[in-house]
């Protein structure tokens, strides 16, 4: 009966209009997991792990910008939320990680499992249940700029311009700056780029910092749209991190390609079932892919056979 | 070797009556409540300790097959067929003897699946499904696999959580008692506590065997090869495919017996128990335990869920939970119980992968 | 082997010393004179977070100003407030917990009718008044002898915005609500009362509290030219996304929300999306505007004074629930002393106590006490709560 409720007035063929709403939809959606997806990427490039506190990051970045925002302007704020998060990132590395010797992967997803909760439950106690959003950088909540016949909200383009210029930022980083090119050398052998005179201790507390500070600009940038509260972090990190798989392990373009397809995915699943089933569709799609292509869409092969627990 | 495995076990019985004992004296029999609470989800856990401690496979997804356990008899127990006895299939069921007719709290004639065929068909489903989504999933590794379980968990709480069969957000309440023997029954009953306690325990016990048996067995031998090395197990000549999902499977239905019995004691089941949060504390406890440890784990179990069901850690439930994951993974990557300095300091230098310790 | 002995003997020392030294411990100093102990399942963490914090916060406050202003008629209540974070088999456990080993009084709480109706069958047999800060009406329907709720009636709402729809000339809606207990009940009134008004539901959907963009269903709804309003009901933080969904896409159709909108909270993340949402609501929201005379006007001028000067934060509806639950229990412990059927009974039998949900008339046959006047039509203007005024 509820299948029959919700089909009644669905008259089944797409207007251009329609079909364009729905391509902006999936867009935000998988804009906000591409960015969180980059963040998991950074760190598992330098470290071989994957940091479970990565939403947490996002959430961090989203709330402190809005309590800063009480005595700072906006830009002043999300810069100050910025660099206190890397700080965080930096601590946390420092304090947990940085003296294990050899971890497992089992390990260390624990270990980051249980930073996740540990931030999260910290959020709640400082912060309250409550649920608070920065304003609109540009227009306010109801602003739109038609496009193609379609209202999207401008915060849309932000969060596709931050997204984008972020993508292009690391990878002229890893390209050109040293700095970017020791991460990489630790990423590709850890042992050479060591006996190279790299401390690769340092450059994975940087990794930490970067993707924090990622992650906590995708939390200032979508927290508008997204509304930030103390356990918007875990939502974001599971999504983020089956875009990651998706995409393939370390690979920043392919979770920006893998985002946006499991965003348009669960946008146009709106049309055929409901959307409670949105997410069990979404990620049922993406178990099958995972199941034909198991080191993701553009991941290597031969690299996800080497990892192993 | 030989019998000297079961002293422990013997040990354990002997542990359980003494509390039993005590509680009943000192006039604290409230204790029991928890405790077999905590023994079901203990059976969850010790099960997903063969998965990762000794076939060495993450599963962040059993807190789903954990729900499907529960929720299948929930569902089937509590579903009036009475409007529908004129339908065959109904009247097949019925005839068969599969049903048991009622009358409600508020005297209205009710028509039910007895709890028995909904048990074993919760079980079946749950073998079955972990049979078929363990093939392609268990090919996956590392991370890979993790997400390939995450993936499966959020999948199971979508669907119970959207589909009002399974009562939503509500779940189902109002679940009847479970008479598993004549005389014997699994219910929330104030006055049947005494006796549900020796029946988690029981059955937690039964499990426990069945591991040990197993773990020391060929297959458990072979599974401590797979942990160690893949490759190297499957140069062995060791069918590892098999190994990892009849493993997969075996811990599948020891979640899913936990959910139907926890289910009948609890009355009800509801959606956060097919949550991730869930998922995650099995594999922590597990962790905590000692990975390949089923005593480490199996008291973990108990102690842990017997803490959080009790509240005592107030609203900090999951931050402690957090801090003991991060604390027992820094310091004591190997469980709580097997804190001996020599080893460790051993181990330190040594590799980090746990090896498993069988007397 | 001779490991696995000591980890076994140490594991169960361990165990006996954290199950039953530590409990025995606190309660030796716990005082035992002349208190009234009641017991509070609340989901202060987890996700009804935003329901039990202010239901906690709010009965802490009340208990801690009542025993210090020498409780009622001398007699103190000794509150446990115990944190379910919303899963159901915490709330079986700590029901237990709390009736057998604490033989509280009476159990305010749970915030979900999840929990509340896994625990309803427990209370009743132990025969403990149970007043549960939970929405839905098949707590009290049928009724259990020992089973009560504040909130007030999603019936008694539904129809409220339904005769204001019939009043607008609107007969084709869609229906959104959050995937919890309060939004599975509302959604259940609003399928089963539309026939009554000639109302047809042409759309329905179910959204998730961690819903993050809500487009894809606003462009959904709005391919239907149908539809002349939207019905929201919620009480997950998402459903202000919702709003500004609606308005980004230009959808210019009249949005309801549900009581579950009462918080000023979701107005300030909705900001200018929130404005013209009509919904029904108590009347602790417009405590300011109401006129003297109104029964309710002290009371919820004080609860909301009180409880923002406590805790700096805007006083929600949420807390209300709670504030009428504990402000219950004390009236009828005041009229007939701590006698838990004698209480029951008053409870049963309160006629005109004035709470922040409505004036509350209980009968044998009605353990809700409220009627549709507990509601007023509110709207959202210049980002504050206002009365609705055709």
């Amino acid at each position: 009966m509820q299948f029959c409720l919700c089909h009644g007035g669905l008259v089944f063929f797409m207007t251009p209009e329609l079909f364009l709403q729905y391509l902006f939809a999936g867009v935000t959606y998988g804009l906000i997991y591409a960015i969180v997806a980059i963040g998991f990427n950074i760190i598992y490039n330098t470290t071989g792990i994957i940091n479970f506190a990565q939403g947490e990051f996002v959430m961090l970045g989203g709330m402190t910008a809005i309590s800063l925002h009480h005595y700072l302007p906006l830009p002043l704020a999300i810069a100050a939320a910025v660099a206190i998060t890397m700080v965080i990132g930096a601590l946390i590395e420092m304090v947990f990680i940085r003296w294990l010797h050899n971890p497992s992967i089992l390990r260390m997803i624990i270990i980051t499992i249980g930073l996740s909760i540990l931030i999260r439950e910290g959020a709640l106690h400082i912060w309250g249940e409550g649920v608070r959003a920065l304003p609109y950088f540009n227009g306010n909540e109801i602003t739109s700029i038609v496009v193609l016949g379609v209202g999207v909200s401008p915060q849309v383009f932000w969060v596709l311009g931050v997204c984008g210029l972020m993508v292009a930022a690391l990878y002229l980083f890893f390209k050109f700056v040293p700095l970017g090119l020791v991460m990489r050398a630790c990423a590709a052998n850890r042992v050479a780029a060591t006996l190279c005179g790299v401390s690769t201790k340092n450059m994975v507390t940087f990794s930490f910092v970067l993707s924090a500070g990622i992650g906590a600009m995708a939390g200032c940038v979508v927290s508008p749209i997204t509304y930030s509260q103390y356990d918007g972090g875990t939502n974001l990190a599971i999504k983020g991190f089956t875009v990651a798989i998706l995409g393939g392990l370390g690979n920043s373009m392919a979770a920006v390609a893998a985002g946006l397809l499991l965003g348009i995915i669960e946008a146009f699943s709106i049309s055929v079932v409901p959307l409670a089933f949105q997410d069990a569709i979404a990620i049922g799609i993406l178990l099958i892919i995972l199941f034909i292509r198991p080191h993701g869409l553009f991941g290597n092969r031969s690299a996800a056979m080497l990892k192993e627990f | 070797m030989g019998f000297a495995r079961y002293i422990p076990i013997a040990f354990l019985v002997a542990g359980l009556v003494l509390v039993q004992q005590v509680t009943q004296h000192t006039g604290t029999t409230f204790y029991l409540t928890q405790l077999t609470m905590a023994a079901y989800y203990a059976l969850v856990i010790t099960g997903l300790c063969l998965l990762m401690g000794y076939a060495g496979q993450i599963s962040l997804g059993h807190a789903g097959f954990f729900a499907i356990g529960g929720y299948i008899p929930a569902a089937l127990t509590t579903y009036n067929l009475e409007p529908l006895r004129e339908k065959w299939l109904v009247q097949t069921l019925d005839a068969a003897g599969l049903l048991t007719a009622g009358q409600d709290l508020y005297g209205q004639q009710v028509l039910h699946v007895h709890p028995w065929p909904s048990c074993i068909l919760a079980l079946l489903l749950t073998a079955g499904l972990a049979f078929v989504i363990g093939m392609p999933v268990l090919k996956l590794k590392g991370h890979y696999l993790a997400m390939a379980t995450l993936g499966f968990g959020t999948i199971v709480y979508r669907v119970f959580l959207a589909m009002p069969l399974f009562g939503e957000a509500d779940g189902i309440s109002a679940v009847p008692p479970f008479p598993l023997l004549p005389g014997v029954t699994v219910s929330g009953d104030f006055a049947a506590r005494t006796e549900n306690y020796y029946i988690a325990f029981g059955l937690l016990i039964v499990g426990l065997l069945f591991l040990i048996n197993l773990v020391h067995s060929r297959i458990g031998r072979a599974f401590r090869a797979i942990h160690g090395s893949e490759e190297a197990a499957n140069a062995m000549g060791i069918n590892t495919p098999r190994l990892k999902l009849q493993a997969f499977v075996i811990s599948a239905v020891f979640a899913a017996l936990a959910g139907v019995f926890l289910t009948h004691y609890n009355g009800g089941i509801g959606p956060s128990e097919a949550s991730v949060m869930k998922s995650i504390r099995y594999v922590a406890i597990v962790a905590v335990g000692g990975m390949a440890s089923l005593w480490g784990v199996f008291f973990m179990g108990i102690l842990l869920n017997f803490m959080s069901l009790r509240g005592m850690f107030g609203t900090y439930d999951d931050a402690v939970f957090g801090v003991i994951l991060i604390l027992i993974m820094l310091f004591a990557p190997n469980g709580l119980l097997r804190l001996h300095l020599w080893q460790r300091m051993r181990r330190w230098r040594g590799v980090d992968k746990p090896k498993s310790r069988t007397e | 082997m001779r490991r696995t002995m000591t980890s076994l003997l140490t594991a169960m020392l361990v165990f006996c010393v954290a199950a039953f030294v530590a409990p025995v411990g606190v309660k030796a100093a716990t005082p035992k004179a002349e208190t009234v102990k009641v017991g509070a399942i609340l989901a202060v963490t987890g996700g009804a977070s935003f329901l039990g914090g202010p239901e906690a916060r709010t009965i802490q406050m009340l208990a801690d100003e009542l025993n210090a202003t020498g409780g009622i008629n001398g007699n103190k209540i000794e509150l446990i407030i115990k944190d379910s974070a919303g899963d159901p088999e915490k709330a079986i456990s700590f029901a237990k917990q709390l009736i057998e080993e604490e033989k509280v009084f009476a159990i305010l709480g749970p915030s979900t009718s999840g929990e509340t109706m896994k625990i309803k069958t427990i209370c009743e047999q132990a025969k403990t008044i149970l007043l549960s800060c939970a929405a839905a009406e098949v707590i009290v329907d049928p009724v259990a002898k020992y089973v009560f709720k504040t909130p007030q009636k999603d019936s008694d709402a539904v129809k409220k915005i339904y005769g204001e729809m019939k009043r607008q000339g609107i007969s084709k809606i869609a229906v959104m609500s959050g995937n919890t207990g309060f939004g599975q009940a509302g959604k259940g009134q609003l399928t089963k009362m539309a026939p009554e008004f000639g109302i047809t539901i042409v759309m329905e959907e179910v959204y998730d509290k961690t819903a993050t963009d809500l487009s894809a269903v606003v462009a959904k709804m709005m391919s239907n030219k149908d539809i002349q309003a939207v019905v929201n009901w919620s009480i997950v933080p998402a459903q202000g996304i919702l709003a500004k969904n609606m308005r980004q896409a230009g959808w210019k159709v009249p949005l309801f929300q549900s009581h579950g909108f009462g918080n000023i909270k979701y107005v300030e993340v909705g900001g200018a999306a929130a404005e013209g949402i009509i919904f029904p609501a108590g009347r602790l929201l417009v405590a300011d505007v109401l006129p003297n005379d109104h029964p309710q006007k002290t009371v919820l001028l004080k609860y909301k004074n009180d409880y923002e000067a406590k805790f700096k934060e805007p006083a929600s509806t949420f807390g209300g629930h709670g504030y009428d639950a504990f402000k219950i229990l004390c009236r009828a412990i005041g009229q007939v002393g701590p006698d838990r059927e004698k209480v029951r009974d008053a409870i049963e039998n309160m006629k005109g106590f004035v709470g922040t949900g409505g004036v509350f008339n209980f009968t044998p046959a009605d353990h809700n006490g409220l009627d549709i006047d507990a509601f007023a039509m509110l709207t959202v203007k210049d980002g504050k709560f206002v009365l609705y005024n055709h």
